[in-house]
């Protein structure tokens, strides 16, 4: 059995004291705990940013990218050894900016990865812009006047590109995302987890006090169907004095896109041999230009 | 008379389909013994405008096109409008006689063929795109080559469409050579085929690339369309299946490499194919494969910018751009084919020296080079040659018996790193873009930083011992001396044939392997060279800057072609004269 201990990195976090982060980090290993994951089968992939640096921080494989890159750095990996569990974090600014059209991309095709989005609706390693997220009106260092585009709406943004696993947590409910982290891994194909966040320095007016009366789990209400996509969107539009969180949809009805990969039908690309052509492959290839 | 040497030209609209009939007569002439050089020229469009296709056809192997046609297949009065001053006295205009052709078009030394060339497809193959197999059945039958040779093109090539499609080919093809009969007197130039030579390959650099790489190991590709980058993801593609290979057409530039480098991190042979609009989406991640030391290999097939640019044409302006792109300095390889076996090399090269070097490698190829069909021995696609040197990768033995955990990015007297791929328990894989300490932690220690940029710098160094300098073809003692890279190679070296066959004694020294370049070799090389001349297909000469900047060397001449299209043998003696050698384009 693999314990929270074994991701523990020398390491140490520069979060500031009270970020979400810390919620988010702890989160993952304990979900890597119980998903019984060792620190080799995993890869951790991310952007740049604050949360980005959780790879850093965790005795896992890790790949810090570029800002908004995260999302084809994880397809690429996870083609080449879809035996790997590839886990990625980024903030919003990576994954709803720089990275909003790879997110589309990826949820459409539905490549086996989790998609954990740090979410505190602000730029934090540049020291208070306005991100994607941040609401209309928004006043931070590059907007004084207030933001003037309304925020995007990742889950269902997320839904309309056909993602197949959309969920929503929040870090200052660590057993509530751990379990999320842990069904994602668990999920055939692409996995958003939209994780809604406090940043303590840039962002006050989404603190633990805002977030906490406000979120409610769809998965409490019993009459929620999580496979139905039209109320998952529904859903996904409610924001305000009420916030779901959650699994909004899930299906695993469809393929990932590494089962529909001729190569991979004889297992992960980097377990298959490697060795020069044989004399048969040689002349075929040379036949096809005479 | 027989001819040893004879270029045939047909020209359309684009959408007619020359280019695939092309490449099917040129592929029936090499089936017949002889040796082409096909040089397609097309537009940014699907339908109108004008397209011609050039096959230079002779006896004995050939490295380019020449610029004179003898015969000149027009498909429309505007390919005679456009082409008729290229042909040679004695050569002859093949046009469809139920379209007028206006005097002003004739020349009394061109004989004018007019043939009813859409009433006979129609006649005997029953729809009007089969015009492009009677044109060559034409031309077969002007030129005196057995249309066996055709007409089994047209079986393979229309086998899979039925027999009725072959069916009609065939009696089209022989309604061309029918309907040549009458003037083959009035033209003069002969090719007949040479029966029972051994059978020979005719390919292009893009499909000679994607071949060695195949044969090199590479097993993802990623790629997003772009002229002339894409068909070797498409070849990728169309072998993915068969050979095992990983291909994806992703959402742009960005995410090919990024996704490259994800899989080159995870142990595969990874590539990203592209021109050179899309490697400048590709410039970020080209840092990280440097920053994260990830071997990772960027096919870039130039054509002329900047931006847009010209499409569908060709230039080597990007070389200083792949030299010096991304923030910051980081060691990078540069292989730049000239011909389809240094094209087939540099395919498995470029993986070999990627994981060597553990950096990315760029291969550079042009529009030119990537689209000219050139037909070669068997053996010239030298597969006995590839090896899969996979570099400094533990084997599993290793990592059993590694102890205190894995260090990516240690120390080393030549500053490659032993290189583990994720997934085994004692080698916990850590890379960042940020700057590292010896296990891939964010560090921003000064000492730290000063000593990881040099052992990436040292790599550079490291490398310098595979690569290979520069190819001399003529004679070495020869007072002039053309300097060329990359696809000039054909043009070239047919540009010294000719000289030295005028009396001019001519050699030159053609660069393969760009970067880095073994400076004290090159420049003794260079220092015997006698009146050097650089020819580039750029605006400025960025190799003969190059050269410079690196080898202290001054080329007493440059030759430069910007128009977009590819250089020829011609244009070099042209351009050759003594105040172009002593140069004032630009600074010498």
């Amino acid at each position: 059995m693999s314990n929270v201990s074994d991701f523990a990195s020398p390491v140490r976090p520069t979060w500031c004291t009270g970020c979400g982060n810390y919620g988010i980090w702890n989160a993952v290993k304990q979900a890597l705990a119980r998903l019984d994951l060792a620190p080799h089968q995993v890869m951790l992939v991310s952007g740049i940013g604050c949360g980005s640096k959780l790879p850093d921080y965790t005795h896992a494989n890790g790949s810090l990218t570029l800002h908004g890159r995260t999302l084809p750095v994880a397809f690429g990996v996870r083609l080449a050894n879809h035996g790997l569990k590839v886990i990625c974090t980024h903030g919003d600014g990576d994954a709803y900016a720089e990275g909003l059209g790879h997110m589309l991309h990826a949820a459409r095709r539905n490549i086996g990865l989790v998609d954990i989005v740090q979410d505190n609706r602000i730029y934090g390693l540049t020291k208070g812009q306005y991100s994607p997220t941040s609401d209309q009106g928004k006043v931070s260092k590059t907007s004084p006047w207030g933001a003037l585009e309304r925020p995007v709406n990742p889950l269902a943004l997320a839904l309309a590109a056909g993602a197949t696993f959309v969920a929503r947590s929040w870090s200052g409910d660590v057993p509530h995302l751990a379990d999320l982290i842990v069904r994602a891994v668990q999920h055939r194909g692409y996995a958003l987890i939209d994780v809604l966040q406090p940043c303590v320095t840039f962002n006050r007016a989404s603190s633990y006090d805002f977030y906490r009366p406000r979120v409610y789990k769809l998965q409490e209400e019993p009459a929620y169907d999580a496979s139905d996509r039209v109320a998952a969107m529904q859903r996904a539009l409610e924001w305000g004095e009420r916030i779901p969180i959650g699994i909004f949809y899930q299906t695993e009805d469809l393929p990932a896109y590494e089962e529909g990969v001729p190569a991979l039908k004889a297992g992960p690309l980097v377990h298959q041999p490697l060795a020069p052509l044989s004399q048969a492959q040689v002349e075929k290839l040379l036949a096809e230009n005479i | 008379m027989p001819l040893d040497d004879l270029t045939i030209r047909i020209g359309g609209e684009a959408g007619m389909g020359l280019e695939s009939s092309g490449a099917g007569f040129a592929r029936a002439l090499v089936r017949g013994g002889l040796h082409v050089f096909a040089l397609p020229d097309y537009h940014s469009r699907i339908r109108g405008g004008h397209n011609f296709f050039s096959i230079r056809i002779a006896r004995q192997p050939l490295y380019s096109h020449l610029e004179t046609v003898h015969l000149l297949l027009a498909l429309d009065a505007e390919t005679v409008r456009r082409h008729v001053d290229a042909l040679v006295a004695g050569g002859a205009v093949v046009y469809d006689e139920q379209e007028p052709l206006p005097d002003d078009l004739r020349r009394p030394d061109v004989s004018f063929f007019p043939i009813p060339l859409s009433a006979l497809a129609a006649e005997h193959g029953g729809a009007e795109i089969t015009r492009n197999t009677l044109i060559f059945g034409i031309a077969a039958g002007l030129i005196g080559f057995d249309p066996a040779w055709l007409e089994e093109i047209v079986r393979d090539n229309f086998a899979r469409k039925g027999p009725e499609v072959v069916d009609a080919n065939l009696r089209v093809v022989a309604a061309g050579v029918a309907a040549a009969r009458p003037f083959q007197a009035d033209f003069p130039f002969r090719m007949p085929a040479q029966p029972g030579a051994p059978p020979r390959l005719l390919l292009n650099g893009n499909q000679a690339f994607a071949m060695g790489a195949l044969a090199g190991g590479c097993r993802f590709v990623s790629g997003y369309p772009m002229t002339p980058g894409s068909p070797v993801l498409e070849w990728m593609a169309a072998h993915a299946a068969e050979y095992g290979v990983v291909t994806a057409q992703v959402e742009d530039e960005i995410a090919a490499l990024c996704a490259a480098i994800g899989a080159a991190q995870a142990g595969a042979r990874a590539m990203a194919p592209t021109s050179g609009g899309g490697f400048s989406l590709m410039v970020e991640a080209l840092g990280l494969a440097g920053m994260t030391e990830t071997p990772v290999v960027i096919y870039e097939a130039q054509r002329p910018g900047p931006s847009t640019g010209l499409a569908t044409r060709t230039e080597q302006g990007d070389l200083l751009f792949v030299l010096h792109a991304s923030q910051g300095e980081f060691p990078r390889l540069i292989l730049a084919p000239g011909t389809i076996e240094q094209s087939f090399a540099a395919g498995w090269r470029a993986f070999n020296l990627a994981e060597r070097y553990q950096t990315p490698v760029i291969v550079l190829s042009d529009h030119f080079l990537a689209n000219s069909l050139r037909d070669v021995e068997p053996a010239a696609l030298d597969f006995a040659a590839v090896t899969i040197d996979r570099g400094k990768l533990l084997s599993e033995a290793e990592l059993d018996s590694l102890e205190g955990g894995y260090l990516r990015h240690v120390f080393t007297d030549d500053g490659i790193s032993p290189r583990a791929i994720p997934g085994h328990p004692k080698a916990v894989f850590a890379v960042t873009s940020d700057e590292h300490d010896e296990a891939g932690h964010i560090t921003e220690d000064a000492q730290m930083r000063r000593r990881m940029v040099e052992k990436r710098a040292h790599k550079l160094q490291t490398a310098l011992a595979d690569m290979h300098p520069p190819s001399r073809y003529g004679d070495p003692q020869a007072p002039l001396t053309f300097i060329g890279w990359g696809s000039t190679y054909g043009p070239l070296r047919q540009a010294v044939d000719l000289l030295n066959a005028r009396g001019t004694q001519a050699q030159m020294l053609h660069f393969s392997d760009l970067w880095p370049i073994p400076a004290a070799e090159v420049a003794e090389m260079l220092e015997g060279a006698g009146r050097t001349v650089a020819v580039e297909n750029n605006p400025s000469g960025q190799f003969a800057d190059l050269l410079r900047q690196v080898t202290g060397h001054r080329v007493a001449g440059r030759i430069l072609k910007y128009d977009g299209r590819p250089l020829s043998p011609e244009f070099i003696l042209d351009n050759l004269k003594p105040e172009t050698v002593s140069g004032q384009w630009r600074r010498i």
